[in-house]
């Protein structure tokens, strides 16, 4: 086990150089030129030469690389080519932002995502199958930004349940820093008011980010779960006079659970790239939005930081998803 | 009239050849047809093909795909003349949903051929090679993989500059590592398959065993995993369009034309809601047939992740 | 003396795709306190389907009940509610199933599961408190130890591939005895066992069933298997009982040809004559069964009355009962 996990660590770091060196090339060898656009549309070629020099890229790629790498191990994701800022220090300011909508978010695709599952294969042909299961095929195909938008339309512009976006309204002040979490800060501030207003703003946009893994785990829990209860075992417990619950809350559900959550996985992925949308239609202060509006300029050194990020992250879920594996199902060796 | 005989029989060697494919054709629709929610997928993906086919002589304002301009018509509500209204600069909004149409489809077909194109052979070469050659491509994949999608296609757009062509480098470059796993997986299965060994021991050659043997047997994922993808293609194009990295006004790409019609909200709701609703039912259509296509090809897959 | 289990005229029939399948063809059968009684047939003849419709454990649809009753204590477990059987199913008709490689739930450790079954009645009729869980578990190391797995105390821990199949069958015969229920239904409990294995574990049902006093009912389609166990047989043909009597009787002197062919096969293997005399042809097609008598396309001294009309049991002798038309009335001894 220990093991195991020591060598999906290793694994992971040559991943991260590997994934480093892809973004880095890419970025080099586009056909822009970063310092131009950087420099304005009225700079003279010395001014561009300037900038070049400053953000090095006038030397070669592999020393670029080098120095890149050095700044990466140290937590130095260099500086943005139209800003100047600190990378680190806007990733300091907007993750925490991103990491609470994906948290909200997975929490809430992974508990529903399994109890409506669970309803639906148990209920198998009623209508509540068929309404769940009319979400889950929607679920999946409908553009993420675009039910962002349609429920703007809906609930915060006709119908003014929701505020449009952002983490908190302008006149409420962010709860004492302990987390960054606004939901758990505010609440281990006991200031209710706060916790309130974070809660009301996070919730359309996390709804948004949960519908497709939400729609998805469902699907893939429903059909386990339909295929569990028609195993031999599960038979053997009905005779045996163990209770409907117990064999569809615990002894089915475990079964299913196991191609589940490698659903879950890959769907965290799905989540981490959708936060780029959602960020963007709701306005909120993550690293997604960060990204896009770095994206749109060509200011690579933010859009790579947050690759790196987001990819570290996905990693670390699926090295958790593959010990999960070994949680529920007792017949897992890790070597 | 000799010519017209010995087509025929031509035709007729070719039927019989082919006797058991075209079967299994015929049960493949035959099985789709009975099961409703393919139907309905098929139904959507065929109005698809039908209107990227014929949407330039359905729409009503050739002039407006292009760019032009109508000021006095601009932001008009949905009516007899203007089936989904008009945009910001007077634009038929219906003409401009229904060419989006067919750039969808090349949009689709041109990142799925090219990631199968780079992804299969690539996948063979690994599976049937084996040893250091499947590590180095497997390791490469993983790579690829370990990050999301849409986050790896935006940093590859935002390296080469907004626009439609970039985001199709972008996301083709981001598909290929899914073929990979696919083929590689079923080619480590199928190299193991006794009829794989018995054409090796006759000598057949590597490359024969490779297309005689493994590529037809990869076939039905490859369809099942095709149609999937080009729903999720569209949906990420569209995704790129609408974060302003992907198709730039004034091409008629739904994502893009939301981004706009987002910014005329709520009152003009029309702009962002007919091609957000193109883009639901494309992606649901396709998504259908391929569930519809796994379980009647490829069932043994069904419960595993595409 | 009155019956445990008493079957009358069980007709059930199943929707499949190609038509409806007839597949209990009136089942009358009766099983007496402590007794023990042997059902034997060919693969596909009914013999599973019997025990899990008195148990109620078949799915409906497709299943359909068409007609007869099962009497236990008195009362109709056909009539029962779903509630109702879950009291009585484990409880008071216990089952051993065929597969022990598919019947125990591979991510749940044997302790859970046998704790589970152990308490699962407990905690209904009116009296809230659970048996206490240690108590439980004791009694299942107990069980363990009384179907002879080594070591109960630490093999408890273990999950389902960690044992072998023949241990996996004792499990699911101590989860099965470990309410004494009244009725033991074992089906096919050695069928995918071994050859010395399948010895070990029929002396052990059949040691425990003596101590504990069960009826039992067991299912095979092995002859020899029964014969070690059972005090009875019934012979099952297409889904109706065609022979019904004392083990002694069965083999020293059996009426229905069916019977005759089933013996003669086993008989000329294990005297190793000739080649063996099976039966011709093969199990009939349910959906569209031969009029009449269904054994009679097979059988060698089939008569016109075969064809037309289905024989009802007689007890050609006394205790001996067998459903065919050379037995018109009470026993006349033509061979």
């Amino acid at each position: 086990m220990k093991r195991f996990i020591l060598k999906r660590l290793a694994l992971m770091i040559v991943t991260l150089i590997g994934l480093s060196v892809v973004v880095f090339i890419v970025s080099r060898v586009a056909p822009g030129d970063p310092a131009k656009l950087a420099a304005g549309p009225d700079a003279t070629e010395e001014m561009v030469q300037v900038i070049r020099e400053e953000f090095g890229l006038d030397r070669p790629l592999v020393i670029q690389y080098t120095i890149y790498m050095k700044g990466l191990i140290q937590g130095d994701f260099g500086r943005s080519i139209r800003t100047r800022h600190l990378v680190w220090d806007d990733l300091k300011n907007f993750m925490p932002a991103t990491f609470e909508l994906v948290f909200v978010s997975i929490s809430f695709s992974i508990l529903f995502g399994i109890l409506f599952g669970i309803l639906s294969a148990v209920y198998r042909d009623t209508w509540m199958d068929h309404v769940i299961r009319f979400f889950t095929i929607t679920g999946v195909a409908v553009p993420m930004f675009w039910l962002g938008i349609m429920l703007q339309l809906l609930f915060s512009a006709k119908v003014h349940l929701f505020p449009l976006g952002g983490r908190l309204d302008t006149m409420v002040l962010p709860p004492p820093a302990r987390t960054h979490f606004f939901l758990i800060d505010s609440l281990l501030a006991g200031d209710w008011g706060t916790f309130a207003n974070g809660f009301h703003h996070i919730l359309l946009p996390a709804f948004v980010l949960s519908f497709p893994a939400l729609a998805s785990i469902t699907r893939i829990n429903r059909a386990e779960m339909l295929e569990v209860l028609h195993k031999d075992f599960v038979l053997n417990e009905k005779a045996q006079g163990i209770s409907d619950r117990l064999i569809i809350f615990k002894y089915a559900l475990k079964n299913a659970l196991i191609p589940t959550l490698s659903m879950i996985g890959l769907r965290y992925g799905w989540m981490l790239g959708g936060t780029i949308l959602v960020e963007t239609v709701f306005n909120w202060p993550g690293i997604g939005n960060y990204a896009v509006g770095a994206a749109v300029y060509s200011d690579f050194q933010p859009v790579m930081a947050v690759t790196i990020i987001l990819g570290l992250n996905f990693m670390i879920a699926n090295l958790l998803v593959d010990l999960g594996y070994g949680f529920l199902d007792p017949r897992v060796k890790y070597e | 009239m000799h010519s017209g005989i010995s087509m025929a029989s031509t035709w007729n060697r070719w039927k019989k050849e082919r006797e058991s494919q075209i079967r299994d054709l015929a049960l493949t629709f035959y099985t789709l047809r009975r099961s409703p929610l393919s139907v309905i997928g098929l139904t959507l993906v065929g109005l698809f093909l039908l209107v990227a086919l014929i949407g330039p002589w359905i729409i009503t304002h050739p002039g407006d795909i292009k760019g032009a301009v109508h000021i006095d018509q601009k932001l008009k509500p949905p009516s007899r003349a203007h089936l989904f209204g008009t945009d910001e600069v007077g634009r038929d909004m219906y003409s401009r949903v229904v060419m989006g149409t067919r750039l969808s489809l090349q949009i689709g077909l041109i990142i799925i051929f090219v990631a199968m194109g780079i992804g299969v052979p690539l996948g063979i070469l690994a599976g049937y090679t084996g040893g250091w050659v499947n590590h180095l491509i497997m390791r490469i994949t993983d790579i690829f993989l370990s990050v999301p999608g849409l986050l790896l296609a935006l940093a590859i757009v935002g390296a080469l500059g907004p626009g439609i062509k970039n985001a199709m480098v972008a996301l083709s470059i981001v598909w290929w590592p899914g073929y990979v796993r696919l083929i590689q997986a079923k080619t480590l299965a199928l190299r193991e398959e006794a009829f794989i060994e018995a054409a090796r021991s006759v000598g057949a050659s590597k490359l024969r065993i490779i297309f005689s043997h493994i590529l037809p047997n990869c076939t039905s994922p490859i369809i099942v995993k095709a149609s999937m993808d080009m729903g999720m293609a569209i949906l990420f194009a569209a995704n790129l369009g609408f974060i302003g990295v992907g198709a730039q006004p004034p091409v008629p790409e739904w994502g893009s034309m939301i981004s706009t019609g987002r910014n005329y909200l709520p009152d003009f709701w029309w702009m962002a809601t007919f091609p957000g609703l193109a883009i639901l039912v494309t992606v649901l259509g396709f998504n259908l047939l391929g569930d519809g296509l796994r379980d009647v090809l490829d069932p043994q897959s069904r419960g595993q992740i595409r | 003396m009155k019956p445990v289990l008493e079957i009358t005229d069980l007709k059930i029939e199943f929707d499949t795709f190609e038509g409806t399948s007839h597949v209990l063809d009136g089942i009358h059968l009766s099983l007496g306190k402590k007794d023990t009684l042997g059902l034997v047939g060919e693969t596909g003849c009914g013999k599973s389907i019997t025990a899990k419709a008195i148990l109620r454990l078949l799915p409906v649809p497709p299943a359909r009940l068409v007609s007869g009753e099962i009497l236990f204590g008195g009362e109709d477990l056909l009539k029962k509610s779903d509630e109702e059987m879950k009291e009585i199913r484990g409880r008071q008709i216990a089952m051993v199933f065929q597969d022990p490689m598919t019947f125990l739930n591979p991510v749940f450790s044997i302790e859970e599961q046998l704790v589970d079954v152990i308490s699962a009645h407990s905690n209904r009729n009116g009296s809230r408190k659970e048996i206490d869980r240690k108590e439980a578990k004791k009694k299942a190391v107990a069980l363990l130890g009384e179907v002879k797995i080594p070591q109960p105390d630490v093999r408890i821990k273990s999950y389902p591939h960690e044992f072998s199949g023949g241990m996996r069958q004792r499990v699911l015969i101590a989860m099965a005895l470990s309410r004494s229920p009244q009725v033991l239904i074992a089906d096919e409990p050695t069928t995918a066992l071994d050859v010395t294995i399948q010895a070990q574990i029929l002396k052990l049902l059949h040691e425990l069933v003596e101590r504990h006093g069960n009826s039992v009912l067991l299912i095979s389609h092995d002859l020899g298997v029964v014969a070690k166990v059972c005090r009875r047989i019934a012979v099952m043909y297409a889904g109706s009982i065609v022979e019904n009597c004392s083990t002694e009787a069965l083999f020293n002197e059996p009426f229905h040809p069916y019977t005759q062919g089933l013996l003669n096969s086993i008989l000329t293997f294990s005297k190793r004559k000739d080649a063996a005399q099976g039966i011709q042809g093969g199990i009939p097609d349910l959906i569209h069964p031969p009029s009449g008598c269904r054994f009679h396309p097979r059988c060698s001294r089939a008569m016109k009355i075969c064809e037309i009309e289905k024989p009802s049991p007689v007890e050609a002798e006394k205790n001996h009962v067998v459903s065919c038309h050379l037995y018109p009335v009470r026993k006349v001894k033509s061979f």
